[in-house]
């Protein structure tokens, strides 16, 4: 994951280093398989790797010519880079070290139904708030998308 | 998760070898015998659909090597994997060559969950109908990557319109399934085979069952890229659309991907609505592995039916595709699923 990781960073060709990523989100799906938390991987599966990487190849696939190849940076440019990432890996690293990780014995299978009523539960604990939130959220998302989208052509009617 | 085959090959192995070894040789083996079944598989159905190609056309169809023709499409397949592996120049060769992987290895994942009888299931998991969207989505990745990698207009063409397509059937094919989960309560296949004992799940769910078998049907069909929705390929206008530049084994693979993807499709629906290895008001319930026999009848009945579609339709434009699915199918399907709860809720469900 992690050489995949730096490959789609890495990588000159556009298009390539969107199947690096795409690779290292089968490969996070295929780690909540491990720790057999299966429906967050099937989630993963979907969202990330059928739905965000099909998006981007598609912007790819629009702007993009074959023999394209992405500009390498300026040395000043890749020094700062360097630098920042750097230090973001040691803060992570250094946080990993010291925290105090409890270990849980995981038997539990968590199933859809499990998932579903935490979701719409009002008790403590539940979430039903930030669901509704973000369906509202998502609802504003979309009526945006579609006003923005087809921007010229409702103006245009409201002035007939 | 219970993983029936794979448990009793395992058992027959582990008194060859240790434990841990018996493990991976099960899953090896296992994987040998689903990739060797369906690959011999898929080119019968090769076989069948041309045959039946011909019947429709009042012709008579390859009949000439083995008996009926029978092993045409084996030495179709021979002499593909003979043939010299092409390409375009200046094509993007790492992803030119790694986009039919994505095809077939998705294909053939979603294979291991589907059940053939209560024993002959690789892969039981918990959110079985789920995991097979998921895996299902992956496919069409390859096929964007093959047709922008080959350096080809056709191709690119054929790619984007498989996406779109892909993309927007997908919703159609996941919410048809959704109201019948709202009848199983369960995601995993085979819980959903127990509920049917009691009635298939589209005599369970009557009215809305049937128009959500109808819409499943229509939404799977231009999902595998059939005809009448194989805008894909549209041999007159794109040549062979997103594998125009393939040839040999790679091209095979295309090909076969297609075919398995139908067989999934009908398997699916099998499952789902037709009660899967279950027979009809129970008649060999005593011979647990007729099982296998009535998956496979009513699957090919299924994929006889998709044949069907692919010549008595003609093909539609791509405003008419897009049309059909967000205006007619999607909202149809909303609803659906609002009438389904109803029904479940108030428990109108047929139980014989």
């Amino acid at each position: 994951m992690i050489v995949f990781a730096v490959a789609a960073v890495s990588n000159r060709k556009m298009l390539r280093s969107v199947i690096y990523l795409l690779f290292v989100l089968v490969g996070v799906a295929g780690i909540f398989f491990l720790i057999d938390y299966n429906f967050l991987a099937a989630v993963q599966l979907t969202v990330y790797a059928g739905g965000i990487i099909v998006l981007m190849i598609f912007s790819v696939l629009l702007v993009h010519h074959i023999e394209l190849e992405l500009e390498v940076a300026k040395p000043l440019k890749q020094v700062i880079t360097a630098i920042t990432c750097l230090i973001g890996i040691g803060v992570v690293l250094s946080t990993i070290y010291t925290h105090n990780f409890n270990v849980v014995e995981n038997d539990k299978l968590t199933t859809t139904a499990d998932v579903g009523s935490k979701m719409l539960s009002y008790e403590a604990g539940g979430f039903i708030l930030p669901f509704e939130v973000i369906s509202i959220l998502l609802l504003a998302a979309m009526v945006g998308a579609i006003i923005i989208a087809k921007g010229k052509k409702l103006v245009n009617k409201t002035k007939d | 998760m219970p993983l029936s085959i794979t448990k009793s090959i395992q058992e027959m192995l582990l008194s060859m070898m240790s434990e841990s070894a018996a493990y991976y040789a099960a899953m090896v083996v296992v994987a040998l015998l689903y990739l060797g079944i369906f690959a011999i598989a898929g080119l019968f159905l090769v076989l069948l659909e041309r045959r039946i190609a011909a019947w429709f056309q009042l012709r008579i169809g390859p009949n000439r090597v083995g008996f009926q023709g029978l092993l045409q499409t084996m030495a179709d397949a021979l002499k593909l994997v003979s043939k010299e592996l092409t390409g375009t120049d200046r094509a993007d060769k790492f992803l030119y060559n790694l986009a039919p992987y994505f095809v077939i290895i998705s294909a053939l994942m979603a294979l291991g969950l589907i059940p053939f009888t209560k024993e002959f299931q690789a892969f039981d998991i918990n959110i079985g109908i789920f995991f097979l969207i998921a895996i299902s989505s992956i496919g069409v990745i390859g096929i964007l990557l093959g047709g922008w990698a080959s350096n080809n207009k056709f191709a690119l063409i054929g790619a984007m319109r498989s996406g779109v397509q892909t993309i927007s059937y997908e919703l159609s094919v996941g919410l048809s399934l959704l109201t019948m989960i709202l009848l199983t309560g369960s995601l995993q296949l085979s819980e959903i085979v127990e509920v049917q004992k009691g009635g298939w799940l589209i005599v369970q769910g009557h009215i809305p069952a049937i128009i959500a078998f109808m819409i499943y049907m229509i939404a799977g069909t231009a999902e595998t890229n059939r005809a009448p929705f194989d805008m894909v390929e549209a041999e007159s206008e794109l040549g062979a659309g997103f594998h125009t530049e393939y040839s040999g084994m790679k091209f095979a693979y295309f090909f076969l991907a297609e075919f398995i993807n139908m067989f999934l499709i009908a398997a699916i629906a099998t499952t789902v609505f037709f009660g899967a290895w279950l027979s009809p008001f129970g008649i060999t319930e005593s011979i647990p592995w007729l099982g296998v026999f009535w998956f496979l009848a009513k699957t090919l009945l299924l994929v006889f039916l998709m044949m069907w579609f692919r010549w008595t339709f003609p093909r539609l434009r791509v405003d008419q595709l897009l049309t059909l699915e967000w205006k007619y199918l999607l909202p149809i399907n909303l609803v659906n699923i609002v009438v389904m709860a109803f029904i479940v809720w108030q428990n109108l469900i047929i139980q014989i």
